[in-house]
């Protein structure tokens, strides 16, 4: 029996979608233990999210709500997610973003232990859980056991489907916020640059449109007018990025975002492997390139060999074209 | 300013592709793939470096970078490579791989850390073998440390590090108070990413990390290395975290090439009916 504690991330006022798959996950696990899960959710404003997350069938969801928690520090998160996981839980899980991957390290090492991370399927076999992860830019899946009697892990978005809201009740406990970790008085908040964007968020938009180095300095007057008529992400390859044609936080791959839209547009992306991990998963893939043997289209559900700022200029007024039809 | 660089050699991530896994998936066989530092771990070296020097005279250090790993005999070649481009000494902390994962690296450099007393511990965010991303924060927790993960920016200021880091949708800035556990990301080792306070504000890196000239490489022979055995940091070797097996990634099938634009959005419509 495993009882599970999904670690909720929301981001002004709003349960960020990422949870919704730890959730998944921690239902699965749940169901295949006969154990069950519950949801803690910690910050400046996490009161506001308590009542949706009180939806999803959990057996309790835990607020903590305080003014030292206003701007996140790991060191003053990490103390509260530990406390709460004593209150006898087996496995603590978050989505295995730049939130879940900074903060859940500390919080294995606090409870000793062990950690595994990006998370694509789990199985209970003899009681014991096994967790399929990807390794070696995705080349390879390790399937693993952790050793320790807690596990934390962190899950991949888009391995896991969104759990939908059941429309329970759980009950709702406030707990109080547990003492920094030691360090926590030598590390001060100071600011957070987002990048404002009308669009929605990488990681959870379900249209991609990612360019790479061949777009240089056209990038976002090329890549805009795709993206805003299908109310896409815009995302980018490593290569895009080192040459500094597209910021790196747009960096789509195995060392920058994984996605796994409905449908991905490669755009002047040849398909070196270290991209490949990042975007496999989407449901339909888009290449154009002019390059035809370029490897994109050996992953690509639908090729177009031609000049791209010819092309994605003409795919704009046609998608215009069909949708005002 | 005194950092520790704990860096990994990793079988070469341009062919990763190349890895093969035997019927069974009991192991990876990595047999003919060549051995390459871990490249988040170059970028430690080179920001270490660039924290321990006034940029503009390179060669006078002023500061120590000490580098460590943790491996087999072989995996001196890759401190030798870092002791090249400018580190001042390695340790080898001997031990198989396989004997290895992140939690017990963690609990080996909180002991390391306590002998050496370095003012950071300076790490790649993640290894791209095993792709954890974890043990610079295991490693804060366990020596508790404040931390500022995958750093895109180091500002060195009066006892403190100013560290831009990459995070979903933006750029989260920490002031962390020496000692402290910094964590690397791509973008720091961009021309004006990094700057010690002996460097000029105005002065401008190379893109990228720094290579070895064939003197230093030579040089370096003579840098100072010591190998210690696993035990003499942690007395429990155990794992928590075992492999069982292995397996390829789902085979995804070419897909098919359109000829133009309109035949392209007739499909997205009509047959894969996604837009």
């Amino acid at each position: 029996m495993a009882n599970v504690l999904v670690v909720a991330e929301f981001s002004e006022g709003k349960l960020k979608k990422t949870t919704h798959s730890a959730i998944t996950f921690a239902e699965t696990v749940a169901k295949g233990t006969n154990g069950s899960f519950s949801i803690l959710v910690l910050g400046g404003g996490a009161k506001a999210v308590s009542a949706e997350l009180a939806g999803f069938g959990a057996a309790k969801v835990f607020v903590a709500d305080d003014a030292s928690l206003a701007n996140y520090v790991a060191e003053r998160y990490a103390p509260t997610v530990v406390a709460t996981a004593k209150k006898g839980f087996d496995v603590v899980v978050t989505a295995a973003g730049a939130y879940g991957k900074d903060l859940m390290p500390r919080v294995a090492a606090a409870l000793g232990a062990g950690y595994a991370t990006d998370i694509s399927f789990v199985k209970a076999e003899g009681g014991k859980l096994q967790y399929k992860r990807p390794m070696f830019a995705g080349n390879a899946y390790g399937w693993c056991e952790v050793t320790t009697p807690v596990q934390v892990v962190t899950v991949r978005q888009s391995e896991f489907a969104a759990a939908a809201p059941k429309g329970g009740n759980s009950p709702v406990e406030a707990v109080p916020v547990a003492p920094a970790s030691a360090g926590a008085d030598r590390v001060t908040f100071v600011s957070l640059d987002q990048v404002k964007n009308e669009r929605p968020e990488l990681t959870e938009a379900s249209v991609v449109v990612s360019g790479g180095r061949a777009l240089k300095e056209r990038f976002k007057e090329v890549l805009d007018p795709l993206a805003d008529t299908l109310s896409a992400a815009v995302g980018a390859s490593r290569a895009a990025c080192d040459a500094g044609y597209a910021p790196s936080d747009l960096q789509v791959g195995q060392t920058g975002k994984v996605v796994a839209p409905k449908l991905y547009f490669a755009i002047g992306i040849s398909g070196a492997i270290q991209h490949l991990a990042g975007m496999k998963g989407s449901k339909v893939i888009v290449a154009i390139n002019k390059d035809g043997e370029a490897p994109i289209f050996q992953v690509a559900d639908y090729g177009l060999v031609a000049d791209l700022f010819q092309a994605v200029p003409e795919l704009v007024s046609e998608i215009k074209k069909q949708k005002s039809a | 300013m005194k950092i520790l660089v704990p860096v990994k050699r990793v079988s070469d991530p341009d062919n990763a592709n190349k890895i093969k896994i035997p019927a069974g998936g009991a192991k990876i066989d990595t047999t003919g793939l060549e051995w390459k530092p871990n490249p988040f771990d170059e970028y430690a070296v080179e920001a270490a470096l660039r924290l321990t020097e006034n940029g503009a005279t390179p060669k006078a250090r002023g500061g120590e970078a000490i580098v460590v790993t943790f491996g087999p005999a072989d995996t001196v070649t890759t401190l030798r490579s870092a002791l090249a481009t400018g580190a001042d000494r390695a340790i080898r902390v001997d031990s198989a791989d396989e004997n290895l994962d992140g939690t017990l690296i963690a609990k080996s450099l909180k002991t390391l850390v306590e002998k050496e007393k370095p003012d950071l511990v300076l790490m790649g965010k993640q290894a791209v073998d095993g792709d954890s991303n974890q043990v610079g924060q295991m490693l804060a927790e366990l020596l508790g440390w404040p931390m500022a993960t995958f750093a895109a920016t180091i500002k060195e200021e009066d006892g403190s590090l100013l560290v831009g880091r990459e995070v979903d949708g933006g750029v989260l800035t920490l002031r962390v108070k020496l000692p402290a556990v910094v964590t690397v990301d791509l973008r720091i080792v961009a021309p004006t990413s990094v700057y010690s306070k002996q460097t000029a504000p105005t002065f401008k890196y190379n893109d990228g990390v720094r290579f070895a000239a064939l003197p230093a490489i030579m040089s370096a022979k003579k840098k100072p290395l010591v190998e210690m055995k696993l035990t003499d940091l942690v007395p429990d070797t155990g794992l928590s975290i075992k492999y069982l097996s292995f397996e390829p990634p789902p085979a995804r099938k070419a897909g098919v090439k359109v000829k133009s634009v309109s035949e392209l959005v007739d499909k997205l419509v009509n047959e894969a009916k996604v837009l």
